[in-house]
C-alpha cells in the first residue's frame, strides 16, 4: 500500500507546488516509486514547475469522467526514474472532481506506487478538501508571516476533523511542518518570525526549513524541480527534508546568517 | 546593522517579529476555541448533568451551558435549575 501525502497550506503562494515537485522528485531519486497529483483544477501549475507542460494530453478530470485511462494521463518524468505526474484539468470546473473519482484513482495508484503526493490548491474549498481527504501524512507548508501561520493552523484543524482518517476515527493524519522562504538575516534583525516561534505556535514536528533563495525562481523559469539544483541552498534543504521524511537524521541548515567575507560585506551580494 | 550600512544608505528598521508572534497567539487562541466549540459543549453538558445528578436530583432538560465569545473576554455560563422542596416531594 502506498502512503498518501498531501502538501497543503491554506494560504496561496507559499510554495505548495514548488515543494510538491521537489519532494516528489526527491523521493523518486531515492528509489521510491512516486506519483504527484495536481488537485488545482482550473489553475494547474504543477506541469509547468515540473517542466512537462507540453506533454499533457489527458488530465485527472478526463480519468474521473472515463474519457481516458489512468495510464494515458500519467506523464513519466524523463530526468528521474520512478516518477510520474498526473496533471489537473485547466479548462474544467473544479466541481468535476468527485470524492468517488479521486478514491478510485488513489486506490489504483496505490497498487503500483510507494508514495502518492497530492499537491493541494489554496483555500479550504472542495479541491483542497479532496486533496487532503485520503491523506496518511500531511506536509504543511508555512511562510514566516502572520497570514500564512494562521492559515496553516486552520488547515491543521481541517485535517483533524475532515480527513477520512478523522471521520473514521482512525490514527490521525501524521503532520509535518515545512517552513519555506525563511530569511535568517531578516530573522536576526527581528523583522521576521523566528523558526522557534512558528514551531511553538503550530506545535507540529518540523520536517525542514527552506531558505529564501533565488534558485527557486530560476528552477521554475526552466521547469526543473529545485531539488535537482544540488548546488543551491533551497535544493539542499529539500534534499534534507526528503531524507528526514524517510526517517534519516539530518541537522537543520541555513538557519543562521551566512558569514560574508570582506569583499561581500563591502559591496553587497545576495544568497544564491 | 553594521556601520558599513551607513554608506549603503540603509535605514534602521523596527523589529516587528515580536508583534507578529503576539498577535498570532491571541487570534489563534480565539479561533481554536471556535473550532472545537460545537464538539465540546454537548459533551460538557452531558458530563455536568451526570456529575451533579450524583449529588442532587435534577432535570437534565433544565441545564443550560453557554459559551459567549467577546473581543476582550469570553464567558462560560452554566445554569442548572434545582427543584425546590415541593418539586422533590412530588417526584
Amino acid at each position: 500500500m502506498a502512503q498518501v501525502v498531501v502538501i497543503t497550506s491554506g494560504k496561496g503562494g507559499v510554495g505548495k507546488t514548488t515543494s510538491s515537485a521537489a519532494i516528489a522528485t526527491g523521493l523518486a531519486q531515492r528509489g521510491k516509486k512516486t506519483v504527484v497529483i495536481d488537485f488545482d483544477v482550473g489553475l494547474r501549475n504543477l506541469d509547468l514547475i515540473m517542466g512537462v507542460e507540453r506533454r499533457v494530453v489527458f488530465d485527472i478530470v478526463n480519468v474521473i469522467q472515463g474519457e481516458a485511462k489512468l495510464n494515458q494521463a500519467l506523464i513519466r518524468d524523463k530526468r528521474v526514474e520512478n516518477l510520474a505526474i498526473l496533471p489537473a484539468s485547466q479548462t474544467r470546473d473544479k466541481d468535476a472532481l468527485t470524492k468517488e473519482g479521486v478514491q478510485i484513482i488513489i486506490e489504483e495508484l496505490s497498487k503500483e506506487y510507494d508514495y502518492v503526493i497530492c499537491d493541494s490548491p489554496a483555500g479550504i474549498e472542495k479541491g483542497a478538501l479532496l486533496a487532503l481527504y485520503f491523506a496518511d501524512q500531511a506536509i504543511v507548508v508555512t511562510n514566516p508571516e502572520v497570514s500564512s501561520v494562521r492559515d496553516s493552523d486552520r488547515i491543521l484543524g481541517v485535517l483533524q476533523s475532515k480527513s477520512k482518517r478523522a471521520e473514521e476515527k482512525r490514527e490521525p493524519v501524521k503532520e509535518h511542518l515545512l517552513v519555506t522562504r525563511y530569511d535568517p538575516a531578516r530573522v536576526e534583525r527581528g523583522e521576521m518570525l523566528k523558526l522557534e516561534d512558528i514551531q511553538e505556535i503550530l506545535a507540529i514536528p518540523l520536517l525542514g526549513v527552506v531558505p529564501e533563495s533565488e534558485s527557486v525562481l530560476r528552477a521554475s523559469n526552466t521547469g526543473t524541480p529545485v531539488i535537482l539544483d544540488a548546488e543551491s541552498p533551497a535544493g539542499l534543504a529539500y534534499g534534507d527534508a526528503v531524507a528526514r521524511f524517510l526517517g534519516e537524521e539530518r541537522p537543520h541548515r541555513f538557519l543562521e546568517v551566512e558569514k560574508k567575507g570582506l569583499f561581500k560585506r563591502l559591496f553587497g551580494g545576495r544568497a544564491a | 546593522m553594521g556601520w558599513l550600512d551607513i554608506f549603503r544608505g540603509r535605514k534602521p528598521v523596527a523589529a516587528t517579529a515580536g508583534a507578529a508572534k503576539e498577535r498570532l497567539q491571541i487570534v489563534l487562541a480565539h479561533e481554536r476555541i471556535g473550532r472545537t466549540r460545537e464538539d465540546f459543549l454537548p459533551k460538557l453538558q452531558a458530563e455536568l448533568v451526570a456529575v451533579v445528578a450524583r449529588y442532587v436530583a435534577i432535570d437534565p432538560g433544565k441545564v443550560a451551558v453557554n459559551l459567549d465569545r467577546g473581543g476582550d473576554m469570553s464567558t462560560l455560563a452554566i445554569e442548572i435549575e434545582l427543584p425546590g422542596p415541593r418539586g422533590l416531594a412530588a417526584r
